[in-house]
C-alpha cells in the first residue's frame, strides 16, 4: 500500500529578552543553578506575575513577519500539571486567545519548488526549569532541579499539518529558525535549547482525507534529529499498521544514539491540562501604536529579499535562497554588490570560496577575516584583469589567513597577471622554439596540440599569463612561418 | 449534572489531593451542587453580554524589560527540604 505522511510542528523559540516573561530575574544562559530564579519563578505564595513588554513586542514582530493578525486582546491561561520543573503546578501559557493568529511561510524545496506552509497560531508562555538526573545527588534516589530557566519567555509557533515528508518538515523548521533570527526575536541557539521542536506525525493510505492517529515526538534539538526522528516514526507507524496493529496516540522521545523513538513513561493523564484564564494576569490589549512601534525597524524579510535577488540581480532561486539564509550573509553580499556592481561574480564568491572557508573554520559570517570590502577589492582586481580567476583563489586564501587586502597580497606574492604583450611574445617564442615536434603536429592539422602550448605558457609564467592574450599570440605565432 | 465516585477520584488525582474514601460521597454531592448552580446560570439569556476573562475591567500593565531581581538563592533554599550544589532535590522523577 502507498502511504502518505502528515507532519505538523510545534516550535518553542526563546525570546531574546534580558529578564523573564513575568519576573525581573535574568535570562542569561549558563549561570550557577538557581541563582536566576526569583520568588515569582519559584512560585512562592503571594507573588504576582507582571508581563514583560519586550516579550509582547517580539511576539508582535513575529506575527507581522508571517502576515498574521496580531490579536488586539489576548489572554493568559494556566496549563495545569504537576512536575517539579514548574513548582507552581501550572505553566502560564495562552490557550483560547493567543497573541498571534493564522499566518503563512514559504519553504524552498530541493528541486527549487516553493511550498506554502500554514502557521495556525503562535502564543506566549513561560519555560520550565531543568531536571538533572544525576546518580549521586544526596547519595542517590534524587533528581536535581535548576529553576534558572523557569519563566524564560517562549513563543510557541504551531504549524498546520501541511508537511508531507521529513525533508519538508526540516525545511519549515529551518525557515522559522531563519526568520526568528532575521527579525531579531531569538538567538535560535539550538545547543542552548533556545529553539526546540516537537513533531506531530501520522500516516494514512494515499488518497484518504481523514488523518491517521498521530504521535508527538518531543524536544528535537537539531535539524538532523528532526529528519531522522520523523523518518523512524513514519516507518514504525507503517510497520504497526501493516502488522495488523493500531497506532497509539502518545508522546515519544527520540534517542539519537539508537536512532529510534520510544514512548515517554511518565505524565499519565498529562493531556488533561484543565486550562483556565489566569486570574493573576489581566487580558493583554495591544493597540495600533504598539504594533506600529514594534515593527518600525523590521528589516526586509528573507522571502522578499530572495525574490529581489532573483529579479534585481538575475540570480537563480538556489543562489538567492543560499544568500538569504541569514541576514548578515545577505547584508555582506549586498555590500559586495554595491562596491563592485557584479552580482553574479559576488554570488559565486560568497556562495563558493567564502562559504567553504566559513564552513571549514566553523565560524559565522560576522567573524569572517575577509570583510565585504576586502572581497569587493579582490573582485575589482578580477574585473580589471590584474589577477586571473584562478590566482584570485590564492589571493582569497591569503586574505583569509590575514595577509592583508587583495592589493597587498597581489603585490607581496607577485600574482599580478602578465599582460605586457612584449613579455608574453618572448615567452611564447621561446616555448615554440623549444618544441619543434609539437609545432610540426599542429601544422599538420592536430588542433589538440594547441592546448599543450597553452599549458606550457601557463607553467612557465606560473599561471600569471593573461589567457586571452596567450591564445591570440599563440594562434598568430603558430600560424606564421 | 451529577458526579460519581470515579469522577471525584480522577479530579483528586489530577489535583494531587488525597481524599479519604469515606468522604468521596460528600464531595460528589457538593461538587454536583456547584455544577447545578452553574447550569442554572447557563440558562440565563446572556445575549449581548461580552464574555469575561477577568472580573476587573482593566488590561494587563506591561513591565519594562529590566533585570531587577538578583540572586537570593541562599535565602530561598533555607526553607527547602533538601538541596545540593545549588540544586533543589526532589524524589527521583523519570521522563
Amino acid at each position: 500500500m502507498q502511504w502518505e505522511t502528515v507532519i505538523g510542528l510545534e516550535i518553542h523559540t526563546q525570546l531574546a529578552t534580558q529578564s523573564k516573561i513575568f519576573s525581573g530575574a535574568s535570562t542569561a544562559f549558563g549561570a550557577p543553578p538557581n541563582t536566576q530564579a526569583c520568588a515569582i519563578d519559584l512560585g512562592l505564595p503571594g507573588v504576582l506575575p507582571v508581563l514583560n513588554a519586550e516579550a509582547v513586542r517580539l511576539a508582535v514582530r513575529f506575527g507581522k513577519a508571517i502576515g498574521a493578525e496580531v490579536a488586539p486582546r489576548s489572554v493568559f491561561a494556566r496549563k495545569n500539571y504537576f512536575y517539579p520543573d514548574l513548582p507552581k503546578g501550572y505553566q502560564i501559557s495562552q490557550y483560547e486567545l493567543p497573541i498571534v493568529g493564522e499566518g503563512r511561510v514559504e519553504i524552498v524545496l530541493g528541486d527549487a519548488a516553493v511550498k506554502s506552509i500554514g502557521v495556525t497560531r503562535a502564543h506566549l508562555e513561560e519555560d520550565a526549569g531543568k531536571s538533572l538526573h544525576e546518580e549521586n545527588l544526596a547519595g542517590g534516589g534524587y533528581t536535581g532541579i535548576d529553576l534558572n530557566r523557569a519563566g524564560t519567555p517562549l513563543l510557541e509557533i504551531v504549524s498546520e499539518p501541511d508537511m508531507r515528508t521529513p525533508q519538508e518538515a526540516v525545511a519549515y523548521a529551518r525557515k522559522i529558525h531563519q526568520l526568528v533570527r532575521w527579525i531579531g526575536i531569538s538567538d535560535g541557539n539550538m545547543q542552548e535549547g533556545s529553539f526546540r521542536v516537537d513533531a506531530n506525525v501520522s500516516v494514512r493510505p494515499l488518497g484518504q482525507t481523514r488523518f491517521g492517529t498521530r504521535t508527538e515526538i518531543k524536544n528535537l534539538n537539531s535539524f538532523r534529529f528532526i529528519e531522522r526522528a520523523i523518518q523512524f516514526e513514519v516507518e514504525r507507524q507503517i510497520d504497526v499498521i501493516e502488522g495488523g496493529g493500531t497506532v497509539v496516540q502518545e508522546t515519544r522521545l527520540y534517542d539519537p544514539e539508537r536512532d529510534e523513538t520510544r514512548p515517554m513513561r511518565s505524565k499519565e493523564e498529562a493531556n488533561d491540562y484543565r486550562y483556565f484564564p489566569d486570574p493573576d494576569l489581566l487580558p493583554v490589549e495591544i493597540d495600533v501604536a504598539f504594533i506600529v512601534d514594534a515593527v518600525a525597524d523590521l528589516p526586509e524579510l528573507p522571502d522578499s529579499m530572495r525574490e529581489r535577488f532573483h529579479t534585481q540581480y538575475g540570480l537563480g532561486e538556489y543562489d538567492a535562497s543560499l544568500l538569504t539564509a541569514g541576514r548578515e550573509l545577505a547584508q555582506y553580499f549586498e555590500a559586495v554588490v554595491q562596491a563592485t556592481a557584479e552580482p553574479k561574480l559576488a554570488a559565486n564568491w560568497v556562495n563558493g570560496e567564502l562559504a567553504a572557508a566559513l564552513n571549514r573554520s566553523e565560524i559565522e559570517i560576522a567573524r569572517s577575516p575577509v570583510s565585504a570590502a576586502m572581497l569587493a577589492g579582490l573582485i575589482h582586481r578580477i574585473q580589471d584583469g590584474t589577477v586571473s580567476g584562478k590566482l584570485a583563489k590564492q589571493v582569497f586564501e591569503a586574505m583569509w589567513s590575514g595577509e592583508g587586502d587583495a592589493d597587498s597580497v597581489i603585490q607581496a606574492r607577485g600574482l599580478r597577471q602578465i599582460t605586457d604583450s612584449g613579455e608574453l611574445e618572448a615567452l611564447i617564442a621561446a616555448i615554440v622554439a623549444a618544441n619543434p615536434g609539437q609545432v610540426e603536429q599542429y601544422r599538420a592539422g592536430k588542433d589538440k596540440v594547441f592546448g599543450f602550448f597553452v599549458g606550457q605558457v601557463m607553467k612557465e609564467s606560473k599561471g600569471k599569463a593573461n589567457p586571452q592574450q596567450v591564445n591570440e599570440i599563440l594562434m598568430r605565432v603558430l600560424a606564421s612561418d | 449534572m451529577s458526579l460519581d465516585a470515579s469522577d471525584i477520584e480522577k479530579i483528586a488525582h489530577l489535583a494531587r489531593l488525597e481524599i479519604a474514601p469515606e468522604s468521596i460521597e460528600r464531595y460528589a454531592a457538593d461538587l454536583s451542587n456547584i455544577l447545578d448552580l452553574v447550569a442554572q446560570m447557563d440558562a440565563v439569556d446572556t445575549t449581548g453580554v461580552e464574555p469575561m476573562a477577568h472580573p476587573l475591567h482593566m488590561s494587563q500593565r506591561l513591565r519594562p524589560d529590566r533585570v531587577s531581581e538578583h540572586d537570593r538563592r541562599e535565602l530561598f533554599q533555607a526553607i527547602a527540604p533538601l538541596t545540593e550544589d545549588g540544586l533543589y532535590l526532589v524524589p527521583k522523577v523519570i521522563d
